[in-house]
């Protein structure tokens, strides 16, 4: 069967301060602390439009290859709820601010990192509106509490069509819409802070039927429980249309700690949310610089152009970049990008060090990462910094150690107790030892307590090496011996 | 003290929803302070004023007469309120109304009826019959008409030289017809509505009521203008300006819509309303009749538009955040329910009911879209009108002088706001200016006044025509035994200096 899986994806707009009121956007506040009139819905309060979110929504739907409404409007849709003050919620429904854009990200084929496969997902539409407030069920007091900080926040809701057919995809494609927020700067996008709440449409159907019925799926707190809940959510409906039983079209919340997904109570019942023209609001009127009227104040003024000529690249745009300029492989250039800080290490060891990109790379992604990883640490926690690394793999290619004399080097360090790699080096012994009469010295040392044997050439120089704890050149220990064995 | 001694002894008209007594003083003693220094704030310093109590006050409690907002105290003043108190104004207390602005009577707010000064007039008393002398001669009381009465009457009976009012579908001009007294409606966008609790958002204005046109310029002047927190104000910016003496109407072009002769229009008003535009063609204008052709489906398509948008405007009142709350705690739906059962009167819940009918999606096109698009007929009517060369238009503003109390109840709120709004609520959807000026006083000896409506965002040539008027017209001054005055003129625009007269 076909699975058809769609996203409605609301990011939290990155500003100072909220859609329509100047209140302060901060996480984690003491409650009701970020709240203006105008968020209380107080009688006879007015939005006034936040600059900043416009040119989040532009610059995003730009990135995302949409076109740009150079005249949106604004709509009322209207619920009562605890966390809505108004009884309605400010969106953009008639015309949103971007509409028809497309998404590129990539999968790995088989979970081999060596196949990777580009894919493109649709952009229906990028839509600015209000969050709501937080509100937190006591059922032992049969009380509702109700914290209105994240009331007005602005949000940008993004479309994504049902273009994908499995959690891996959901995933790497909001994996990508978050890594392109980040880059521009229009939202932090963190999944754990609420700043990016992924809602899923699924359904199937048989090939050259019409599409199934679809479920939403609320409550989906991680990338990787999206992937989870998105795949429960198919395999649930294939065996319930299997069995002869229906789909309904409903709301279902992801339940982590089962890993199912479960009808959600309170959604009984189509709304009619009665959407209405905000008649506060007067069109939204974006300009370009051909449309620009002259006698305009810049400060009422969006500029399409203007924003588009100073987007950053985008993390498509950089990992090309990446590849090309280092020698990479372009899975490398994923893993980079996907760990917060990693490209701009390993740029830093490379501006610091002789040693090729390609042979860096392998301890940033092998090493490094993995004790990141293993210690659960961000490379910003990294107590190993680019310039001790740097200094690390600068000996390496000097020969002054082997490597694996450098992996110990490294774990040392990692222990970050302040000291370099040099003193690590002599602390422990490791150099190699590159002196002709030194090493002679000790193969007759060795020689003298094993018989000559060819047959015994690598177990001698196994034994050299242990001898002088791995720090003796081999190729040179080998040749020494081969010499003393055919004296 | 003058006036708050006056407010107190004409209690019974009930014009008043709170006196903020102390604070008035305070702002007039400062006021005083000022003009010893040489330093008042403007022309405004020390003046009284009162405020129709949906507006957004500080401190002062705001209630729109409703039990859903009483004991409110409002953090913050409206805009206009805040200009007003910038420029020196004291502030009186806050006027009664219609439930949050909903009727044409002010006659439904939880506090009662406002009763029109005219009706304890010596005017009105010498012409009225008793129909028996036992009967309570209270009970003979006239409206003031709606929704801004008490501000119409607080003016109206010399308690403050100037009042706000609101003004959606006619509820500034309304009162002031039936008050006698000068009712502006400015031009939509000119005036923040900032704090100013909304009715039907893109209709509503905030209203200024006084008792001469010269008056309503300055406080205009002091209120108009681009506000950022109200983002339908205009960016333009407004230079107040001072009204001239017209001396030439001759370049003038007056428009008589012929659709304004409208049903139930009283003979007494037609008749004035003819004298009226026969004063201008005498006078030298050239006065033309035209038509408005979409007039009559004006109530409708307000109704449609202006419940849907009170629907949408109530929904805030939850008893959550402010305002009452009921003890109803078994669920929030039932709180919700309980609270705005308890709070909001039946006119509100009506227009609520309806309201969000027309929203529904299955009747969102043919109603609030078809209403919508003849709104915009409407407005287009003015549009050609005002194209066509003609510079103001002179209609009646009600359909008769104010009718007793007993009387008007006899109807319900919907079908007298229907009745009432037909010649005032074009406006509102047009979005242009308009004023009433008093123009005589009707055989029962109450006051009936005239509508000028003007081109969007003309009001200088609208008040220097509606001035001109003024003059012609000489309206009579009220006679209220309650009203000690000395000095006044026995023409009540002869006043036209009382701003600066009342600093002597």
């Amino acid at each position: 069967p076909y699975k058809v899986v769609g996203l409605e994806i609301h990011a939290q707009i990155s500003s100072n301060s909220k859609l329509f009121s100047g209140s302060q956007v901060q996480f984690a506040a003491p409650p009701n602390s970020l709240v203006s009139f105008f968020d209380a819905s107080l009688p006879g309060t007015l939005p006034v439009l936040n600059r900043r979110c416009v040119e989040a929504a532009v610059m995003t739907g730009l990135a995302l290859n949409c076109s740009i409404n150079k005249k949106s409007l604004f709509d009322r849709k209207h619920y009562f709820y605890a966390d809505l003050p108004a009884g309605y919620q400010i969106t953009q429904q008639r015309v949103p601010i971007a509409v028809n854009g497309s998404l590129s990200y990539s999968l790995c084929i088989d979970n081999k990192m060596s196949q990777m496969v580009t894919k493109t997902v649709r952009i229906k539409q990028i839509q600015l509106e209000q969050d709501s407030g937080k509100s937190l069920h006591d059922d032992v007091r049969s009380q509702t509490l109700v914290d209105l900080n994240r009331a007005g926040v602005g949000l940008m809701e993004v479309v994504m069509e049902p273009d994908m057919c499995c959690g891996e995809e959901a995933a790497a494609a909001v994996r990508e819409l978050q890594l392109i927020l980040q880059t521009l700067g229009s939202s932090q996008a963190v999944m754990a802070e609420g700043q990016l709440r992924v809602d899923a449409n699924v359904s199937v159907h048989h090939p050259g039927e019409p599409y199934g019925v679809r479920t939403e799926v609320k409550n989906i707190n991680s990338i990787r429980f999206l992937a989870k809940a998105v795949d429960y959510e198919i395999e649930r409906q294939i065996e319930e249309l299997e069995s002869g039983g229906t789909i309904l079209n409903e709301t279902r919340a992801f339940d982590s700690k089962l890993g199912c997904t479960v009808p959600m109570r309170d959604k009984e019942g189509k709304q009619d949310y009665r959407f209405m023209p905000e008649p506060n609001l007067p069109p939204l009127i974006l300009y370009n610089a051909r449309s620009l009227p002259a006698n305009m104040n810049h400060q009422q003024v969006v500029n399409i152009d203007w924003i588009h000529e100073r987007l950053p690249d985008l993390p498509s745009v950089k990992r090309a970049k990446l590849v090309e300029q280092y020698g990479i492989l372009p899975e490398h250039s994923f893993t980079l990008l996907n760990e917060a800080g990693l490209t701009e290490f390993f740029e830093d060891v490379i501006k610091q060090t002789q040693m090729k990109p390609k042979k860096v790379i392998g301890w940033i992604l092998n090493d490094l990462l993995s004790y990141l990883k293993q210690h659960s640490l961000t490379v910003k926690e990294s107590p190993v910094s680019s310039f001790l690394l740097a200094d690390l793999l600068n000996r390496l290619e000097k020969k002054e150690i082997s490597s694996t004399a450098a992996k110990q080097v490294f774990a040392e360090l990692w222990k970050g107790e302040g000291k370099t790699p040099l003193e690590i080096v002599k602390e422990k012994k490791l150099q190699l030892i590159q002196d002709q009469e030194d090493l002679e010295r000790i193969c007759q040392a060795v020689m003298a307590i094993k018989s000559g044997n060819r047959k015994v050439l690598n177990k001698l120089i196994g034994l050299v090496q242990r001898e002088t704890q791995g720090r003796s050149n081999p190729v040179l220990v080998k040749q020494l011996l081969e010499k003393k064995l055919s004296e | 003290q003058r006036c708050l001694s006056l407010i107190k002894s004409t209690k019974f008209l009930n014009a008043y929803i709170t006196v903020a007594e102390e604070t008035a003083l305070k702002q007039a003693e400062e006021s005083e302070k000022r003009y010893k220094r040489g330093q008042p704030l403007g022309v405004l310093d020390g003046i009284p004023i009162a405020v129709k109590d949906n507006f957004n006050t500080a401190g002062i409690e705001t209630t729109c007469a409703s039990n859903m907002l009483k004991g409110y105290i409002s953090p913050y003043n409206a805009t206009v309120v805040q200009k007003l108190l910038d420029q020196g104004a004291v502030l009186l207390g806050k006027t009664n109304l219609d439930e949050f602005a909903m009727g044409s009577g002010s006659t439904d707010g939880v506090f009662g009826p406002v009763r029109n000064p005219w009706s304890y007039s010596r005017q009105y008393k010498e012409k009225s019959v008793p129909k028996s002398h036992s009967e309570d001669k209270d009970s003979n009381w006239v409206i003031t008409g709606g929704s801004s009465g008490g501000s119409a009457a607080a003016v109206s009976s010399f308690t403050c030289f100037a009042a706000l009012g609101s003004d959606t579908g006619g509820s500034t001009r309304n009162p002031a017809a039936h008050c006698g007294v000068v009712g502006l409606k400015p031009t939509y966008g000119l005036i923040s509505r900032h704090g100013l609790i909304p009715l039907v958002n893109s209709m509503d204005v905030p209203g200024i009521l006084t008792r001469c046109v010269d008056d309503a310029a300055v406080v205009l002047g002091s209120l108009a203008g681009h506000d950022p927190k109200d983002s339908t104000t205009i960016q333009d910016n407004f230079k107040p300006f001072e009204l001239s003496d017209l001396t030439d109407v001759s370049k003038l072009s007056i428009g008589i819509p012929k659709e304004y002769h409208a049903p139930g229009l009283s003979s007494e008003i037609l008749a004035l309303w003819s004298k009226a535009a026969d004063l201008f063609k005498n006078a030298g204008a050239k006065v033309i009749e035209v038509s408005l052709p979409h007039t009559r489906y004006s109530i409708v398509c307000y109704h449609v538009l202006c419940t849907a948008e009170v629907a949408s405007n109530m929904a805030r009142f939850d008893g959550l955040e402010y305002g009452h709350r009921s003890d109803m705690n078994k669920s929030t739906e039932s709180m919700y329910a309980a609270t705005r059962r308890e709070g909001f009167n039946d006119v509100v819940r009506g227009r609520i009911l309806s309201g969000n009918y027309f929203l529904l999606k299955q009747n969102y096109e043919n109603y609030f879209i078809k209403a919508q698009k003849v709104r915009r007929l409407i407005a287009n009517d003015f549009v050609k009108v005002f194209g066509s060369g003609v510079d103001i238009l002179l209609t009646p503003t009600t359909l008769s002088d104010a009718i007793p109390y007993m009387e008007f109840i006899k109807e319900d709120n919907r079908t007298r706001s229907a009745q009432d709004d037909i010649l005032t609520q074009a406006a509102n959807m047009a979005g242009l200016p308009a004023i009433n000026v008093p123009t005589a006083l009707s055989e029962r000896g109450l006051p009936v006044g005239l509508q000028f409506i003007g081109r969007s965002f003309q009001e200088k040539q609208l008040l220097t025509v509606a001035k001109w008027f003024e003059k012609q017209v000489k309206f009579p001054m009220i006679q209220l035994d309650e009203v000690k005055r000395h000095d006044h003129g026995v023409f009540q625009h002869q006043k036209s200096a009382s701003f600066l007269e009342h600093r002597t």
